[in-house]
């Protein structure tokens, strides 16, 4: 075991260091607090785009791309380097991690070369924002149930529905959007997939507050959205294999990416040692210690469930087993902690004035928990997969299976 | 970065697993818990035999000169294996009290013979329901040693013990007894988990034999490293019972189906799951500071400790809860799970304790008042 970098991997470390230093400023704490990957104003967004092009220019965008295509051919331990380097950095967030890690990947499997060539390049240089039209609002961990229809309309397709949790949609250039092209077979059997301009009249978006209060996500309508044959991406009745590689690339951005900014556990001891409890220092309480020390165990668990995930990473082997708890665990932690941190303000808890960072702090990490509970495949769904891939137990009975769409 | 084991560290394991895998069946634990006999003896020379003793031993002490993470493995396959000996406190805490603190004549005479299996060395730190260095009273005076140690896991098989004992100044100390000496009761305790023979000691004017380098860090240092290797025996043991627990899961039907095709079994066994992994991960850094002499080791010992108890206590409670009746039985494997869980967490001290420690070295406040 050990921690240090392969001589490959230092290199590699050093070259991203000496660009970065000399084209981005070092965090120094005073940075307002921004989501890693989604843009909360125009202005954050003419960030990431400008911040985009030039990693683009100098080679440092797509790093796991292959060079046919514009990138870097690095292993995803580089782009696990990359990530940690960047994140040292004050840069605006990455909302070219749709475009890059789910789209991009997906295009270069299932697209065709002028679908190649309209969608690579672009998603490189920050040029598109791309999101992902694929849950709705009767089909969240049941994907394949949705209901966006695609008709055939002599050499065009028409679509119409609507699509809901939709990350970034408000300020999306493209979509890639999964419709049902045939309701009469089984419901994974009769889905295709498209590629869609967000511009276009027929397609309307409406933001979506969250109970934090921000809106990174919307809700889409599709009415009549006219499109011709060459947006479809890969087979007719294909679009549930296209899914899958998306869907398998947004597990692999995930388990890459930078971990979702949470607070620290320590930062518990410091709260504790701020405020009262029963007439002294809560952080002299033994009920507040232990519930502090289990938090510090529990995070740290999970951050050397990442090291163990980049272990696999370096070593060019798909992450195992453990790759899959640290999605489970990592919610229900932050929920706990904000709930916690929120008890230790006594009865202040909840309400903040303007001036109390501790209260807004905490609060907003409480608001915000339920989201990583639910966002990417729920807490339920986690443990499916674990228990059905990694246990191997006997699948849910599934009534569904073979009947068709239309008649479900 | 490379947080795992090399292919060598994992051929070790395949081969211990295979070995134990021979000797200690589940049968040979059932029957050590019905027999009372405890100490499995047959077990232990054939780990002596194939060198495993000395795992952790350099060449010069008689042992093979591998490390931490190796021995980290063995702890997994035994706690897997449930095997009935005394890894933890010879392996785990006297053979590194013996090389840390122990000095040329005392590695000599000792390390070898543990090395064949012909000493057992128990590690009495534990009295009044506390542990060394925090909880003392047993004293050497002149090189004799008076006091009562309660329970010394293996103290009823042992040849000798390593005792924490105050000295003339009232440093926290580690002493050499030779259980044979005069002055030293030996009596037999009833533990949770009959395969770990515990026993209470009473020393009066016991001849010891100081180990100059122990004080009371050489003692929490001690306690850090143990915590990290039980941690591991610990996820073995949780591992083996979620793999019974899934393996009864797919089996037995239940309204027409395998139970764990259902949700509310399946998720459970996914907890179990995850809480392991997470032990697991913990555990690894603990090897790696173990292992690397890294500055952060009570603080990697202390999660370990803590989230290897959640897991094992959750593994094993609820491996009884989704076998049903069956589960709650003597003749059923289940319960062999739960204590030896609750004997590796009265080993080293239960969650309150290594709380308090990590607290404690995290944010450098005063104790909770009681």
């Amino acid at each position: 075991m050990d921690f240090s970098d392969s001589p490959e991997e230092a290199a590699f470390r050093a070259k991203a260091r000496e660009w970065l230093e000399a084209n981005a400023t070092l965090r120094d704490g005073s940075e307002k607090a921004q989501d890693h990957f989604m843009a909360r104003d125009a202005d954050e967004v003419a960030r990431a785009r400008d911040w985009q092009a030039r990693k683009a220019e100098a080679g440092w965008a797509g790093l796991t791309w292959p060079r046919a295509f514009g990138g870097r051919d690095a292993t995803p331990i580089g782009q696990v380097i990359w990530n940690q380097e960047e994140g040292r950095y004050a840069v605006p967030p990455n909302v070219f991690l749709i475009g890059i890690g789910l789209v991009g990947p997906t295009v270069m499997v299932h697209g065709t070369e002028d679908q190649k060539k309209a969608v690579l390049p672009r998603a490189l240089t920050g040029e598109d924002i791309w999101c992902q039209l694929f849950s709705e609002p009767a089909a969240g961990s049941d994907l394949a149930g949705i209901r966006t229809r695609a008709r055939r309309d002599g050499d065009d397709w028409v679509i119409s529905g609507q699509k809901v949790w939709t990350s970034g949609a408000h300020y999306s250039s493209h979509g890639i959007l999964l419709a049902r092209t045939d309701p009469e077979v089984p419901k994974h059997k009769g889905m295709t997939m498209f590629l869609v301009e967000m511009s276009d009249p027929a397609i309307q978006t409406r933001p979506i507050r969250q109970i934090s209060g921000g809106a990174s996500f919307n809700e889409v309508f599709i009415d009549d959205l006219r499109l011709p044959d060459s947006a479809r991406l890969d087979g007719e009745s294909e679009g549930w294999k296209v899914a899958l590689t998306t869907l398998m690339n947004e597990r692999f951005s995930i388990s890459v990416g930078r971990a979702s900014g949470g607070a620290r556990a320590e930062e518990l001891i410091a709260l504790a040692a701020r405020v009262q409890r029963n007439g002294r220092p809560a952080i002299e309480d033994g009920a507040v210690r232990a519930r502090i020390a289990d938090f510090v165990a529990r995070q740290r668990g999970l951050e050397f469930t990442s090291y163990r995930v980049m272990t696999s990473l370096s070593r060019g082997e798909a992450p195992g087993e453990e790759g899959s708890i640290g999605k489970l665990l990592l919610g229900r932690l932050r929920q706990e902690m904000g709930a916690f941190g929120m008890e230790l303000a006594g009865t202040a808890a909840g309400v903040s004035a303007a001036d109390d960072d501790d209260a807004a702090r905490w609060r907003n990490e409480y608001l915000t928990a339920p989201g990583n509970r639910i966002a990417g495949g729920s807490d339920e769904i986690q443990r499916t997969i674990i228990g059905e891939r990694i246990l191997g137990l006997p699948p849910d009975i599934r009534v569904d299976k073979t009947v068709p769409f239309s008649k479900l | 970065m490379n947080f795992g084991f090399s292919e060598e560290q994992d051929t070790i394991r395949e081969t211990l697993a295979r070995m134990l895998g021979d000797h200690a069946t589940l049968e040979v634990a059932h029957n050590r818990l019905d027999s009372g006999e405890g100490f499995d003896t047959a077990t232990w020379s054939a780990l002596a035999e194939g060198g495993w003793l000395g795992l952790a031993m350099s060449e010069a002490e008689g042992g093979s000169g591998m490390g931490a993470v190796e021995l980290a493995t063995l702890a997994e396959e035994i706690g897997r294996s449930l095997a009935a000996v005394p890894c933890l406190p010879v392996l785990c805490m006297a053979v590194p009290a013996l090389q840390s603190a122990g000095t040329e004549d005392q590695r000599k005479s000792f390390l070898p013979g543990i090395a064949e299996g012909r000493t057992i060395m128990a590690t009495a730190l534990a009295e009044g329901g506390g542990l060394a260095p925090d909880t003392v009273s047993a004293k050497v005076a002149r090189d004799r040693l008076s006091g009562r140690k309660a329970p010394v896991t293996f103290g009823a098989a042992a040849t000798h013990a390593l005792v924490a004992a105050t000295d003339e100044e009232g440093t926290s100390r580690l002493y050499l007894a030779d259980l044979a000496a005069p002055g030293v009761t030996i009596r037999a305790l009833d533990p949770i988990d009959r395969t770990r023979p515990a026993a209470e000691i009473v020393f009066d004017n016991t001849p010891v034999d100081l180990l100059p380098g122990s004080d009371a860090a050489a003692i929490r240092r001690l306690l850090d490293g143990a915590a990290v290797l039980a941690a591991f025996e610990q996820i073995g043991l949780a591992g083996r019972a979620l793999a019974l627990t899934t393996s009864y899961a797919g089996d037995r039907h239940a309204f027409g189906r395998p139970i764990g095709s259902f949700q509310a079994v399946k998720h459970r066994l996914a907890d179990m799951f995850a809480r392991i992994e997470l032990a697991r991960s913990n555990a690894f850094f603990g090897a790696w500071a173990l292992a690397s002499g890294d500055s952060r080791l009570p603080e990697a010992a202390a999660v370990a400790r803590l989230t290897a108890l959640d897991a094992v206590q959750f593994a094993t409670e609820e491996s009884i809860q989704l076998h049903g009746g069956i589960g709650f039985t003597w003749a059923a494997d289940p319960h062999l799970f739960l204590r030896r869980g609750w004997q590796l967490k009265a080993e080293l001290g239960p969650a309150a304790m290594w709380r308090e420690r990590l607290l404690g070295h995290l944010a450098d406040t005063p104790r909770a008042a009681s």
